[in-house]
């Protein structure tokens, strides 16, 4: 069972083509990180999967459905998407940017989006005291927590993460990493997650690709691709990773 | 918030009910309409006929001061009014504009248009130049062809004396006058400019009961420019019909004032501040000497006499008129935003509609709707809309790129972005171009009463063709009053509409 595949997609803007005949596949259960340098079409891939850009030529598809403009709202609400800064509407509350969408479905149960609100807050370990606060009264790492919430709202089968935690101190970043890799692990959902740091990569997901310019070079794992990169520049950006241990020489 | 916001919408129609119940009179279903032009002598005029009328057992209201003669008389051919005095001389001129300035000749050209004149009233009252006593009588001047010889003199004149034909353009070309282009003034400003001078020459009606109170010398029309300017009533041919008992009223007026009692009675209203409605009455009950002004009210107690009469028509006239506005300029920024080529159409056309000066624009709908409070609303709602659209639109067009794709992200169809994501967030830029719009609707509501709307621009009118300070200051303080209220009300207003979380950020 394929949770995503993307077969030979090109998007162009004008003369420039910022992916380029691209495939990509995540198993269901499976976690990818996709990375690369900064304007390698990453988000430009991810934003297509929820069919925010419609590719030139190729086709999307989540699950069975291909990405379409008919098919694209729908679409949305099967997968969830986490960006950074947690793209929360300050104008609401925590809580209700996690059940804004549910709120305007058709069967809206109060008592049960509650619950499940609850279950959500314990699952991204977001003290509960919290909840009533609007995103401007929370902390960055607190902002995140509710933007993973909104995204697991209802259920997702397929959840995009892009650079969720690139604006963060070390610190909370580390605990997020954790405690994201803990609800990974809990939910076994197939996750596609968008970074540009080697080691969260290599942390959270189990197969790392590699993208430059718009095409992917290299599918592995960590060890794989350090181990035999498949283009040179996999090796030259593996390397650009100092270590702590490096910069303590 | 969703009822907060019923409460507030509620509560505006409420007062907006209440007001349009309370109009001036209620009792009859049509009353006869007098109208007035914007000096002492006409209001006092009108105000004859009113009680004439009102005496034959007829409802009958007057529009005090709707404007120039263009005004008042495109008033009188829409049918907004029954009648109002007018002279011989100025219909010949401005209103029918066929040279010929005598009874017979006015009547029939005034015929087609379903127009009447009565019979001349007594008197006339023509238009002159004057000087100053000192100004005579060291340049030995005693007719207007003296002039010639003194360029050097500063002239003011009425703005409608300087564009009239049988005005100054006329009185230029016939006496050979050599003056660079006079200054336009409001008439009764005209006399503080002289009598401080800082005018030389101004023009006056002979009636005018300021040319004794200012000692001022009226120049000879030794070339006979002017042409009579006798004072007649223009009425609705159809109105003896309508009105049976109005024959009796053209009886009455037929002759009646002379030109010492027309004095007499500007006098009494223009230097002794006696009401208008008390001139009149004086006059026909035949106690037209007793010159006796009326106490002098307080500005204090003026001024609250003032809101309690005109405060409901003027809340009125800006509720309604901005209700209007936010119904359509809402939607019409929503608009703009989704779209963006037709946004710029809407703006610019907003824009325009903006820079017509406020008058021109009630007047503007007066052939339209006729005069009172509905062209004035229709004004006023016209003024409100460009803030309203200007700032729905700059408020959705602000909103973060992020945010917006990521209510498109989650997937909110295109309607539930707008009702719980975009408007919330633009609500503060939204509310303050409501507010503006509001605030306006004060002010440019002072306006309307010069096209017979009623509100606190009637004190206003009447205080500046009185040039009475107070009585204009009875008008502006309470409407600079409401104006701070919406200010203040709109705080209020504020934490209902704006989301919470918006309201700690910046």
């Amino acid at each position: 069972m394929t949770a995503l595949a993307l077969e030979r997609v090109t998007k162009a803007y004008g003369s420039r083509a910022v992916i380029h005949e691209t495939s990509l596949e995540v198993a269901a259960g499976e976690r990818v990180a996709l990375i690369g340098p900064s304007g390698c079409g990453k988000s430009t891939l991810l934003r297509m999967i929820l069919g925010l850009v419609l590719p030139d030529a190729g086709i999307v598809r989540v699950g069975k459905t291909e990405v379409n403009e008919q098919s694209s709202r729908a679409v949305r609400r099967r997968v969830g998407y986490v960006i950074q800064d947690g793209g929360l509407f300050p104008h609401l509350t925590a809580e209700q940017n996690v059940t804004l969408v549910a709120r305007l479905s058709d069967d809206a149960n109060p008592t049960r989006m509650r619950e499940r609100v609850r279950e959500l807050a314990e699952l991204v370990r977001l003290p509960e005291g919290l909840l009533s606060r609007h995103p401007l009264a929370l902390s960055g790492g607190e902002r995140q927590r509710v933007g993973l919430m909104r995204a697991l709202m209802l259920d997702p089968e397929l959840l995009l993460l892009d650079e969720p935690l690139g604006a963060l101190d070390p610190i909370v970043r580390a605990r997020l990493q954790e405690d994201l890799r803990d609800a990974f692990g809990k939910l076994g959902k197939s996750v596609l997650i968008v970074t540009h740091d080697m080691a969260e990569a290599a942390y959270l997901a189990n197969a790392i690709v590699v993208m430059r310019d718009g095409a992917l070079l290299q599918r592995g794992t960590m060890k794989e691709l350090s181990t035999s990169p498949a283009h040179p520049f996999v090796a030259e950006f593996l390397g650009a990773q100092r270590t702590l241990a490096e910069a303590l020489e | 918030m969703k009822r907060a916001a019923w409460l507030v919408a509620l509560t505006l129609l409420a007062i907006a009910g209440w007001t349009f119940t309370t109009p001036a009179s209620a009792d009859d279903a049509k009353p006869m309409r007098v109208g007035s032009k914007r000096f002492v002598e006409s209001y006092v005029l009108a105000e004859m006929v009113t009680q004439l009328v009102r005496q034959q057992g007829v409802t009958a209201q007057h529009d005090q001061g709707l404007g120039g003669t263009a005004v008042v008389f495109r008033a009188l051919e829409d049918g907004a009014i029954d009648v109002y005095p007018e002279y011989t001389g100025t219909l010949a001129e401005t209103a029918v504009k066929s040279g010929a300035s005598d009874l017979t000749a006015l009547r029939a050209a005034l015929a087609p248009r379903g127009l009447a004149l009565s019979e001349p009233l007594g008197f006339e009252n023509t238009y002159a130049l004057a000087v100053s006593r000192a100004v005579a009588t060291r340049l030995g001047l005693t007719k207007i062809s003296d002039l010639v010889a003194h360029p050097e003199l500063r002239v003011a004149l009425s703005n409608e004396f300087v564009g009239r034909r049988d005005g100054w353009p006329g009185l230029v070309e016939r006496y050979g006058l050599r003056f660079p282009s006079p200054k336009a003034i409001d008439h009764a400003l005209a006399y503080e400019a002289i009598s401080r001078g800082e005018t030389d020459v101004v023009d006056v009606y002979t009636t005018d009961a300021k040319i004794v109170r200012f000692d001022l010398v009226v120049l000879a029309d030794d070339l006979h420019f002017f042409p009579p300017y006798e004072a007649v009533l223009v009425y609705r041919a159809d109105l003896p019909r309508r009105v049976p008992s109005f024959a009796r009223v053209l009886d009455r007026m037929r002759g009646a004032i002379d030109a010492s009692a027309m004095q007499r009675m500007n006098a009494r209203a223009d230097l002794d501040g006696v009401p208008f409605a008390r001139v009149a009455e004086d006059f026909l009950a035949g106690a037209g000497a007793s010159t006796r002004p009326s106490a002098p009210v307080g500005l204090l107690a003026g001024t609250l006499e003032v809101v309690r009469r005109h405060g409901p028509r003027h809340l009125m006239l800006v509720v309604v008129s901005l209700a209007m506005s936010i119904l359509v300029g809402l939607p019409l920024g929503v608009l703009a935003y989704s779209r963006r080529r037709i946004g710029v159409a809407v703006l610019g056309i907003a824009g325009v509609v903006q820079t017509i000066p406020s008058l021109a624009l009630f007047c503007f709908f007066i052939p339209l709707l006729g005069i009172g409070p509905v062209p004035a609303l229709a004004a006023l709602f016209l003024y409100g809309l460009l803030p309203i659209i200007r700032n729905t639109y700059a408020g959705l067009v602000s909103i973060p790129a992020d945010l917006r794709e990521a209510a498109v992200a989650i997937g909110l169809s295109p309607t539930e972005r707008l009702r719980h994501v975009e408007l919330p967030l633009a609500s503060r830029t939204i509310l303050a171009g409501i507010k503006t719009s509001a605030v306006v609707a004060v002010g440019s509501a002072t306006i309307a009463a010069f096209i017979g709307a009623g509100g606190f621009g009637e004190p206003i009118s009447t205080g500046l063709s009185l040039n009475d300070v107070t009585t204009i200051l009875e008008g502006a303080i309470p409407s600079a009053a409401m104006a701070l209220l919406v200010e203040a009300s709109f705080l209020l207003v504020e934490r209902f509409v704006v989301p919470r979380g918006l309201q700690h950020a910046r």
